[in-house]
């Protein structure tokens, strides 16, 4: 892709409506206010990135565009048009892919197995999904490709998820999110589990999904990963968004005092 | 063949040389060499073990075992347990006796205890995923004894003797040496193997296995996977009444008793792992056959019939050990994957 066109492209991604748009979000778990009123936006070729102490909501917000949960109250738009996040399958077919905290991978299955799982390519379609033959050809070769793409090494493509490196496993979960996302990616704390040199790649990763145009939400406590990735910080503390800014590093200290809530 | 070998621990593939590749590939075939050391001994010290008759006998004993071990296989790799299968096997033959002696027609009779095997399936399926409860061993140990309590209840807690031809022949009947049950028993791995690894559905249950959360994530019908098991377990355990039944010329309440055991046993000494996500038909067939063959041997070298159980036993522990020792090797198969990576 030429300068001017990257140009272009990042021009109608802020001229277009914004990917992903939260509204006035509520979530309660029994007496516990997760979510307390909260407003999210993203745009495509923008990385969002999502901060707050432990507890603050963070993942149940996700979770909750994601589909996991329900929001109790709020809206959602999706490049302008309303939609409703009903479940997992929902938030897929909207093009929203999300690489969970707690991974989501399956460890007994290869890559190309966890990339497909729940989508399979299979035949012939008159028959019931479930009861459709896998056709392995084609999902392995995809994989392959998306890893490739990607650059993400993996020494064998047949070996189970299970045996690989906390980095090779994380960069797995990034790919398939990236393989699948048309819309939004979301990332809760890709990096919290990796060393330095896993990390960068991880980082590396998100940063060229974000160059392909996806819109990004990242949650972080890495505070260098922030200000290096990011182009927009939001902070939320008790189930309520408490600032933005623009990471940088004049900014770095306030970001800090946010989430920590030093201003109460 | 250096370049080879170099070229493979590069790439970090099962199957290069380091220690933990080679202990992980000898574990996988770990069940099968075991069952080769145990013919291998036992034909030795009996020579009547490896006489067709013998063989012919050792698969007829181990059939209705196979059958249940091969469904209990897809149960465990849900994380899952059916406890019921005995019950049940005893349910189906009782009821399968009593259908016989009104209805004088083999498939129906057939179909009375398949319908019944299925049944008890679906109760289990359904009360442990809609009644929400934290684990399937509870529901399937209610079954177990309620499964135990109505075929002794319907029997007036007797045998009942005789069943159709096409059922005795499908538990005791002989294609030269070989019973008729081991080709049932080939056709239904067979099938159990292409759902487990050709079909979208058998994908499903090891990935529910895998990581039950993450399946829910992934948008696949994790309720529909897990009852599919136990409605196949129950069919299982119908089927082995079948077998037990035409074997036995009767249906009889006490049929099948500590059989879920022998079946689970069967799938965790063939190599699966009890802790759900792995294993195959092979690991089920294999442990079947290794309890048959420990079984027979022992027998026929007279030794004293209370020894068995304990010798079953310490299979156990060894394949649960293997299990283990595994779960080390894997680990530090993903410290040197990161050293390289
Ligand atoms: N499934 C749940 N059930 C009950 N409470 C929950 C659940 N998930 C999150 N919470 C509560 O909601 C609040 C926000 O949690 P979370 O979104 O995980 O925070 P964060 O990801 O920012 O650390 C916490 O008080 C947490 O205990
Ligand atoms: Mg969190």
């Amino acid at each position: 892709m030429t300068a001017a066109a990257d140009v272009r492209m990042t021009q109608a991604h802020m001229n277009a409506p914004p990917a992903l748009t939260v509204r006035g979000a509520t979530k309660r778990f029994g007496a516990v206010v997760a979510l307390d009123g909260v407003d999210l936006t993203v745009r495509r070729g923008e990385v969002l990135a999502l901060l707050g102490d432990n507890g603050a909501g963070k993942s149940t917000l996700i979770k909750c565009v994601s589909g996991v949960h329900r929001f109790d109250s709020g809206s959602v738009e999706m490049n302008g048009v309303p939609v409703e996040v009903t479940s997992p399958a929902v938030a897929r077919t909207l093009g929203i892919e999300t690489v969970y905290q707690d991974l989501a991978l399956f460890d007994n299955l290869d890559p190309a197995a966890n990339f497909y799982a729940g989508r399979e390519t299979a035949g012939p379609r008159w028959l019931p999904r479930g009861l459709r033959v896998l056709r392995r050809g084609p999902m392995v070769e995809t994989t392959a490709d998306v890893l490739k793409r990607l650059q993400v090494g993996v020494a064998d493509a047949r070996t189970t998820v299970g045996l690989m490196s906390g980095g090779q496993r994380q960069a797995i979960a990034v790919a398939r999110a990236a393989a699948f996302a048309t819309n939004v990616v979301i990332l809760d704390e890709p990096t919290a589990a990796l060393g330095v040199r896993e990390s960068r790649r991880v980082l590396d990763l998100i940063l060229r999904l974000r160059d392909e145009g996806h819109a990004i939400v990242v949650i972080s406590h890495a505070m260098d990963h922030v200000m290096e990735i990011a182009d927009k910080a939001v902070v939320m503390r008790r189930g309520r968004m408490v600032g933005e800014e623009i990471p940088r590093p004049e900014n770095r200290q306030k970001i800090v005092s946010l989430i920590v809530g030093g201003d109460d | 063949m250096v370049r080879a070998t170099a070229d493979n621990a590069a790439r970090g593939r099962i199957g290069g040389y380091d220690p933990p590749s080679v202990g992980l590939a000898v574990i996988r075939i770990g069940p099968v060499l075991m069952l080769v050391v145990v013919v291998t001994v036992i034909s030795f010290l009996s020579p009547v073990f490896l006489t067709t008759r013998n063989v012919g006998n050792v698969l007829g004993q181990t059939a209705a075992i196979a059958v249940l071990a091969l469904a209990q296989l897809m149960v465990i790799l849900t994380r899952g347990i059916d406890l019921s299968v005995g019950s049940t096997l005893a349910l189906s033959a009782v009821v399968g006796a009593m259908v016989f002696e009104s209805v004088q027609s083999g498939p129906i009779v057939i179909l009375a205890m398949l319908a019944t095997g299925t049944a008890v399936g679906a109760v289990n399926g359904a009360l442990y995923v809609y009644g929400r409860l934290p684990h399937p061993f509870i529901v399937t140990l209610a079954t177990l004894s309620a499964a135990r309590g109505l075929a002794l209840w319907l029997s007036g807690g007797q045998p009942h003797r005789g069943m159709p031809d096409i059922v005795q022949a499908l538990g005791g009947g002989l294609l030269g040496w070989l019973p008729y049950s081991t080709f049932l028993v080939a056709g239904l791995a067979l099938l159990t193997l292409l759902l487990t690894t050709r079909l979208v559905w058998g994908r499903w249950i090891y990935a529910v296995g895998g990581n039950p959360e993450g399946a829910r994530r992934a948008a696949i019908p994790v309720k529909g996977v897990l009852i599919s098991v136990y409605v196949l377990s129950g069919l299982a355990a119908g089927v082995a009444g079948v077998i037990t039944a035409g074997r036995l010329n009767a249906g009889s309440p006490t049929f099948g008793e500590l059989a879920e055991l022998d079946a689970i046993a069967a799938v965790v000494i063939g190599g699966a792992s009890f802790l759900g996500g792995r294993g195959n038909v092979a690991n089920a067939l294999v442990g079947a056959l290794m309890i048959g063959v420990i079984r027979n041997g022992m027998n026929l070298l007279n030794v004293d019939a209370f020894l068995q159980p304990i010798v079953i036993g310490v299979v156990i522990l060894i394949a649960v050990e293997l299990d283990v020792i595994r779960g080390r090797l894997e680990e530090r198969f993903r410290v040197i994957q990161a050293v390289r990576s």
